[in-house]
């Protein structure tokens, strides 16, 4: 990791330049001599995609020896393209949704082949996973591990590589989806090509997240950085395992899965919660204990409690898949495995939950006047809400009206929009003016208006989802008085929709929020500052005598 | 079905036991007397840097 | 203890904590997942079950790719009103050749895994061109490209060959015959005795209503048409299915 001087002429992004030229041959290959029509498109959007990337790598090329890195420092520059593409793909993932959900309501909002919800609701999904949550996940991790571990990210450009190569990634799933590939594998749509390139990213990330804990400078690893990497490894595991399959050809779009039927069924499953609590619950876990007492300015509440939060989670979840499979052709004692461990996992959410709201005891007034952990709080609430909600819909009885109902699209939100989305966007506001050096954000009241639209919008959503759910699982198993079902299918879609106009506008009040979020740091990156009263009047500041009792 | 059986039979006891060995284990060394400075200590890095 | 004994002991710790949290997480999946390769219900054959033709196997891609699965499930529960509503409860046999398995978590629209011999091809035609015209209460999309669009079946046998090599029981002479039997299933002159001795209780004849082309319509019907068919529920023995 010495860099020496080598005296002759070096050529800067040589390295990369030149990875950048195969990938492109590569696809220009695939391009040509692709089976299927998707692969040959696909394969086009590649060379397109890569040859940009080249051009732009190009015009910062120089031979000249490249400047020394100050190594002693942390490494911010990946961390800030992560802040704001998790900005950028938080706006299109919400967008996204919004239309997928005004084309539930009105189904001539789909625009056919590339258009039809059956593609652009994985474009949704990824969207908001994989793009936003994503690059939230892989920013605030670097972040945070560079700065609980005092060491600079480990592995040289390699994070650069991360960032680039996930953004590849999800171009790639994203158009893939558009173009008709897919594996119709909840959240593992992408197809076998664009897998095992996920991979070699996913497997570059471990690297340089596990290389910087090991030459760290503090003696012990913060608890932060455990949650992280259990998320790391086991999204490592969860994908190589889900998406083993066999291409029909090496030039063609298409595989099949290596499993069938009810293994296949329970590996997904397996995949799918587990996506849920390790990509969106460990992970962002990991962002609570480490943003919640920065922005609090104290410790957690309880360290060793965290602990014991941390292996009871990692180890239960993992078991949760076949609640998703109740009442299937998956034999009974999977599924009732699948209930125990997911109404048993009720207990370390909450002792989660308690851990991350008790951090602000004695400190309860800055709910008030800080919108930032104000919207911390409201995440967690969330978090504690969604983990309450999603055990009690693993019980059977609750499952068998909850299934394949919109009840299950509002539990998601909840965690979704309120867990996810609300912790993510506190990170942001906390990171943006400190990576950019910013004395503060461009304006605190937006924050708040961004709050109270976001939370106004969750509340719709989740509200109309539940009553849409819960009727539309009534109304399939209705029987008159005579014994027969009272409403045919079709009757019981056109119940729904008042509800999925609500829901779009529930969802847009929250794409509302974000813009407004996106335009606020973008000012604040500009280093711009709005002048505005103190939140909590002008007085507060000077009153230190008033503190509640601890 | 035999495997099944003999399976859930283990499941039930053995495994379910080693289980609960383990979480108490965890939540006994966690809370251990000695740990409380440690992890007082610990809960502070992130307060400690920029 | 020097400083370099101490540094080795915590970069054991770290190692230690990735190997314990792999460990941890690998529990649950190993004792979930691996007894359903064995378990006798899981694997169970059912009279009537066979490898998908290949008309309807091409059919089945379309419907994966076009990602059906969002809004359909292919899952029947147990219960009074989905039997009622759909047909017998669905066989973990009866997926047993789903590579991937269709299922679904979702009834934006009904259930599909009994939809075969439901409706007549040309409902089904009419439908996927414009479902409300059908059905006015639908807010499916529109699929009338797929009646555009010729049916790609060039070196169609990889498609089968990728399934033998998952699993699926493709005979070499199945293999041999794919794109032959493609055409023959869809073509309402030709004869399709080959063809029915492979693939029993296959829909033969043209399917999207105009027999001068082969289209992706006509294999989406075609697999529209098989679904939920091939085992006959006069004969079979619930008690046998028990899970």
């Amino acid at each position: 990791m010495v860099i020496l001087p080598t005296g002759g002429l070096r050529m800067r992004y040589g390295a990369e330049l030149t990875g950048v030229g195969v990938l492109a041959f590569l696809a220009l290959i695939g391009a040509a001599m692709g089976v299927d029509e998707p692969f040959r498109q696909h394969m086009w959007v590649l060379f397109f995609t890569v040859a940009a990337f080249g051009v732009l790598l190009m015009r910062r090329t120089a031979f000249v020896p490249a400047p020394a890195h100050d190594n002693s420092s942390y490494m911010d520059d990946v961390i800030r393209y992560g802040a704001i593409a998790t900005m950028f793909w938080g706006v299109v993932g919400f967008l996204v949704g919004v239309i997928v959900a005004l084309q539930l309501a009105f189904p001539d909002l789909n625009i056919e082949p590339w258009f039809n919800f059956g593609r652009t609701r994985p474009l949704h999904t990824s969207a908001v996973i994989f793009a936003f949550c994503g690059n939230a996940l892989i920013a605030t991790s670097f972040y945070v591990v560079q700065r609980t571990c005092r060491a600079r990210l480990f592995g040289g450009d390699l994070a650069w590589f991360v960032f680039w190569g996930y953004q590849l990634f999800l171009v790639m799933a994203a158009t893939g989806y558009l173009l008709g590939i897919t594996q119709s594998k909840e959240y593992a749509e992408p197809e076998w090509y664009v897998d095992i390139w996920l991979t070699i990213v996913w497997v570059a990330y471990l690297v340089v997240f596990m290389g910087t804990i090991l030459k760290r400078k503090e003696p012990h690893i913060y608890v932060a950085n455990w949650f992280y990497l259990a998320f790391i490894v086991t999204i490592a595991m969860l994908h190589i395992v889900n998406n083993l399959a066999m291409p029909h050809s090496f030039l063609g779009s298409q595989s099949y899965s290596l499993f069938a039927g009810v293994q296949d069924a329970l590996t997904q499953w397996w995949y799918g919660h587990n996506a849920v609590g390790f990509f969106l619950t460990a992970g962002f876990l990991g962002m609570m204990y480490y943003f919640v007492p920065k922005q609090a300015e104290r410790p957690v509440y309880s360290y060793r409690l965290s602990i014991i939060h941390f292996w009871a989670l990692i180890f239960l979840y993992i078991w949760a898949g076949p609640h998703h499979l109740h009442y299937t052709a998956l034999p009974d004692w999977a599924q009732t495995l699948g209930m125990v461990f997911s109404i048993m996992l009720w207990m370390p959410s909450w002792g989660g939950m308690i851990n991350g709201l008790m951090t602000l005891s004695g400190a309860w007034d800055k709910i008030r006047t800080d919108p930032v952990i104000r919207m911390m709080v409201a995440a967690i609430a969330f978090y504690g809400m969604a983990t309450f909600e999603g055990p009690m819909m693993s019980i059977k009885a609750v499952n068998s009206l909850s299934h394949y109902t919109d009840w299950t699209i509002g539990h998601v939100h909840s965690g979704a929009l309120g867990w996810n989305g609300l912790i993510t966007f506190a990170a942001l506001y906390f990171m943006v003016p400190r990576l950019w050096n910013r004395e503060k954000l461009y304006s605190q009241r937006l924050v708040i208006w961004h709050f109270w639209l976001a939370m106004v919008g969750i509340v719709i959503y989740a509200a109309t989802m539940w009553v849409s759910g819960i009727m539309q699982g009534l109304m399939w198993r209705e029987y008159d008085s005579q014994g027969f079902l009272v409403y045919s299918f079709a009757e019981t879609v056109a119940a729904m929709f008042p509800y999925y106009v609500m829901r779009a506008a529930g969802g847009a009040m929250f794409l509302l929020g974000a813009l407004i979020m996106a335009y606020n740091l973008t000012r604040t990156i500009l280093g711009h500052e709005r002048e505005e009263d103190p939140i909590g009047g002008k007085v507060a500041t000077a009153r230190p005598a008033l503190q509640p009792a601890e | 079905m035999e495997t099944y059986t003999a399976m859930r039979e283990f499941a039930d006891s053995w495994a379910l036991a080693g289980m609960t060995v383990f979480f108490i284990g965890v939540v006994v060394f966690a809370f251990r007397p000695g740990s409380k400075k440690i992890a007082e200590q610990v809960a502070r890095i992130p307060l400690e840097d920029d | 203890m020097s400083l370099l004994d101490k540094h080795r002991i915590i970069e054991k710790n770290a190692t230690l904590l990735f190997v314990g949290s792999l460990f941890v997480v690998s529990i649950g999946g190993i004792v979930e997942i691996a007894p359903l390769f064995y378990l006798e219900n899981t694997i169970e054959k059912v009279d009537g079950m066979r490898p998908y033709s290949p008309l309807e196997l091409a059919g089945r891609n379309i419907y994966v790719r076009e990602g059906c699965y969002t809004c359909h499930s292919q899952m029947i529960r147990p219960f009074r009103d989905e039997v009622e509503r759909y047909g017998h409860y669905s066989l973990a046999a009866e997926s047993m050749y789903d590579h991937p398995f269709q299922w679904g978590s979702k009834r934006t629209g009904p259930d599909l895994a009994r939809v075969g011999e439901r409706y007549s091809n040309e409902w089904h035609v009419q439908h996927l061109i414009e479902p409300r015209s059908v059905v006015p209460e639908s807010v499916m999309p529109s699929y009338a490209f797929l009646a555009n669009k010729n049916l790609d079946v060039r070196n169609f046998e990889t498609h089968l060959i990728a399934n033998q090599r998952v699993g699926v029981p493709y005979t070499e002479e199945m293999v041999q015959n794919a794109v032959a039997d493609i055409q023959a299933q869809a073509d309402p002159d030709a004869d399709t005795s080959e063809l029915l001795a492979r693939y029993p209780k296959a829909k033969v004849g043209d399917f999207d209503g105009d027999p001068s082309r082969l289209t992706e319509m006509d294999a989406l019907v075609a697999y529209l048409q098989m679904l939920g068919t091939l085992v006959d529920f006069s004969t079979y023995d619930d008690a046998a299915g028990y899970r």
